[in-house]
């Protein structure tokens, strides 16, 4: 359990880090970006809290580097980030709240599926190497390179504005009102269909190459050979050969998360959906500094607990990592 | 075994190498070529570098051959963007900006900011992934946190607020843009260059350079880097990969000056406008398409190289239908589970 504990403290680190480096951007910036909003916000936004936010971000404040500093990691660790300015007056932990659960359905569902979808058929392209399934490789990476939104333009345009099979946007009809009702629930899930698919479609590629790649390597095995001579069934032997194969995957799954998030944040950008790739577009566009630095922060603690979850399961599946303690 | 994956343009290829085991004396004398003959060979890579180069090509030429300005409006019937016509090759946009210059014009900042991303984080990704491996110790652990903190560290977010604090004139800069983007994307190719380094530190050529007395600069300029170079290009095509998707997405986001052309922008115009729900497809299928392609001809380089690596990763074993044809000769029987593809046979000696 050793290596657990190495994990969560380099997390800490990797949260403490990022949240130093949400503090010193603005400071660092050239042109003092942040003066120019608060100039323009005057008058717009009552002056407390034009003074709080010059106070978040450094400017026009008398108060040294490290104390803001200090004040700063105080403000986060008690889940304060500011009020929004795009949604003043309202707490930039409040908008990101209302937004999460929209997000982390979306992206856990289909990341999920997408791994699963991906594992089983990178398996499947091993086992069957040298057939027709090979040219399925290729196929794949042009999903995997082109981006998120694009693949998410083509879902709207075929699936919802010419079948008219799917809602355009939005993560439910707006007349209805958000209810724990079977009908809401069945309109929330048409409404999530195509925004899961798009990202399904895009992420599955880099996990059936992965799950490919590590599976051809591992079938040439000795262990591999040794089931087959005892004569196991096919079946058996890629079932043994697939469980070890998908360490990497696992142990890969840090890098992929950053882009999958990544990319879904777009894709809800795409689809209007309400979730926090939607606040951000709003963030970006109305320079609202605070929302953007917290969208920022919460999305880093997001992937971090992600990889730590996916720790775990490693140590689950990989007796090799409990050894040494 | 060919060391071609099996696209059926490879037959040809598959066919004199089928013909029957070459000589002994053949094979020897290929051999020290053979490293760098094979490497084209793979239909992956010749598409690859096909697509590649005319993506280059358009960058080069493309902004002189545009038959409009990317911005100006060529027409005064405002309002509803004009499908693809003789005038307009790909249509208009809504502000009736003729797409096709739009494309021409926007792949050179593309390619500039992807090469330069990729150059930049490559050196970055050699000098720590590098130092990291070879000096073990406090310098090791030190660069290695300082690479997995970038590598679980979700980029984009990370970008969005350096762009959104970016003053306005920072959005139409190629350079700062690459080499922003570069930040955030050598710490891959730096935990792998530094796996890598640290299995060839203490292998016998290395040791005896070092007991010989060869100054480090010179160990490692001269011994290890040149070992490294497949994971090099490997990391470079990544990095540029990653950089064009990251470009875009910043555009796409209106993170870079709308007026500062690129296939994001153009993304970004069409999204403004609705032109997904409005059956505008010729307004931003061109530009997706064509990061996808310059995307996709990156991945299958990249794949080439990762086969040249790794000879196990390649489609092993014939098609179907080439073992039918093939029936008759001395082919080697199709891959089957559990048994390592063994490559004497037919391509000259070499694995």
């Amino acid at each position: 359990m050793r290596i657990l504990g190495r994990r969560v403290v380099f997390y800490l680190i990797t949260a403490l880090a990022a949240i130093t480096v949400d503090f010193f951007i603005p400071r660092l910036m050239p042109g003092s970006p942040v003066e120019a909003i608060l100039a323009h916000l005057q008058g717009q936004i009552s002056a407390s809290t034009v003074k709080s936010l010059a106070v978040q971000f450094g400017v026009q404040t008398k108060e040294g580097l490290l104390g803001q500093y200090l004040h700063y990691l105080n403000n986060i660790l008690h889940g304060n980030f500011g009020i929004s300015t795009s949604y003043y007056p309202t707490p930039v932990s409040s908008v990101i709240k209302s937004a999460l659960p929209w997000t982390l359905g979306l992206v856990g569902v289909a990341t999920v599926i997408s791994f699963v979808l991906g594992t089983l058929v990178g398996v499947l392209v091993a086992w069957r190497r040298g057939s027709w399934l090979d040219n399925l490789v290729p196929a794949m990476t042009f999903f995997q390179a082109a981006p998120y939104f694009f693949i998410a333009f083509l879902a709207l345009e075929l699936f919802a504005a010419r079948l008219g099979w799917f809602p355009t946007g939005r993560a439910y009809n707006q007349l209805d009102f958000p209810a724990l009702t079977l009908p809401f629930a069945g309109d929330v899930v048409s409404h999530a269909v195509l925004p899961a698919l798009t990202i399904v479609v895009c992420s599955a590629a880099g996990w059936i190459v992965g799950m490919r790649n590590v599976m051809v390597t591992t079938m040439d095995e000795d262990y591999v050979l040794v089931a087959q001579a005892k004569g196991l069934g096919k079946r058996r032997v890629v079932w043994y050969a697939a469980r070890n194969a998908v360490l990497p995957s696992v142990a890969g799954f840090s890098l992929a998360i950053g882009f999958i998030v990544s990319g879904a944040l777009l894709t809800e950008i795409v689809f209007s959906y309400p979730g926090v790739g939607w606040i951000l577009l709003q963030a970006v566009n109305n320079r609202d500094y605070p929302l953007l630095q917290g969208i920022f922060l919460i999305i880093t603690f997001a992937v971090l607990a992600a990889n730590l979850a996916a720790d775990f399961v490693y140590v689950m599946l990989d007796p090799r990592t409990r050894q040494e303690a | 075994m060919s060391a071609t994956t099996d696209f059926g343009a490879a037959s040809a290829d598959g066919a004199r190498a089928a013909a029957g085991p070459p000589e002994p004396a053949g094979g020897a004398a290929r051999q020290g070529r053979g490293r760098r003959v094979r490497l084209p060979k793979s239909p992956k890579i010749i598409f690859g570098v096909i697509t590649l180069g005319l993506f280059v090509l358009l960058a080069v030429i493309g902004p002189w051959i545009a038959p409009y300005s990317p911005g100006a409006s060529v027409s005064t019937t405002n309002g509803v963007p004009q499908p693809p016509s003789a005038a307009h090759w790909l249509g208009t946009t809504q502000l009736q900006q003729d797409v096709f210059s739009q494309l021409l014009v926007g792949g050179r900042s593309m390619l500039v900011v992807a090469f330069l991303s990729g150059a930049v984080a490559t050196v970055l990704s050699v000098v720590v992934g590098v130092t990291a491996g070879y000096r073990a110790g406090l310098a090791d652990d030190l660069l290695s946190m300082l690479a997995n903190f970038f590598l679980v560290l979700p980029a984009l977010p990370l970008l969005i607020v350096i762009f959104g604090f970016l003053p306005a004139s920072g959005g139409s800069n190629d350079l700062l843009i690459g080499t922003i983007i570069a930040i955030t994307g050598w710490a891959w190719g730096a935990r792998v260059l530094r796996a890598q380094t640290l299995s060839l530190r203490s292998r016998d050529y290395v040791d005896s350079a070092r007991l010989v007395g060869e100054p480090t600069w010179r160990i490692i300029g001269f011994e290890i880097l040149p070992n490294l170079m497949p994971i090099v290009a490997s990391s470079f095509l990544f990095t540029v990969l990653y950089a064009v998707g990251t470009y875009t997405a910043m555009a796409f986001l209106g993170l870079i000056n709308p007026e500062h052309w690129s296939w994001g922008t153009m993304l970004f115009w069409a999204q403004s406008a609705n032109a997904e729900i409005s059956g505008w497809w010729w307004w931003y299928l061109p530009p997706g398409l064509a990061v996808a392609f310059l995307g996709t001809s990156l991945a299958l380089l990249n794949f080439g190289i990762d086969e040249f690596i790794n000879p196990r990763l390649r489609a092993a074993g014939l098609t179907r239908k080439r073992v039918k044809r093939y029936a008759a000769g001395p082919v080697p029987r199709r891959f089957q589970l559990g048994m390592t593809p063994v490559v004497r046979l037919r391509d000259g000696g070499q694995p």
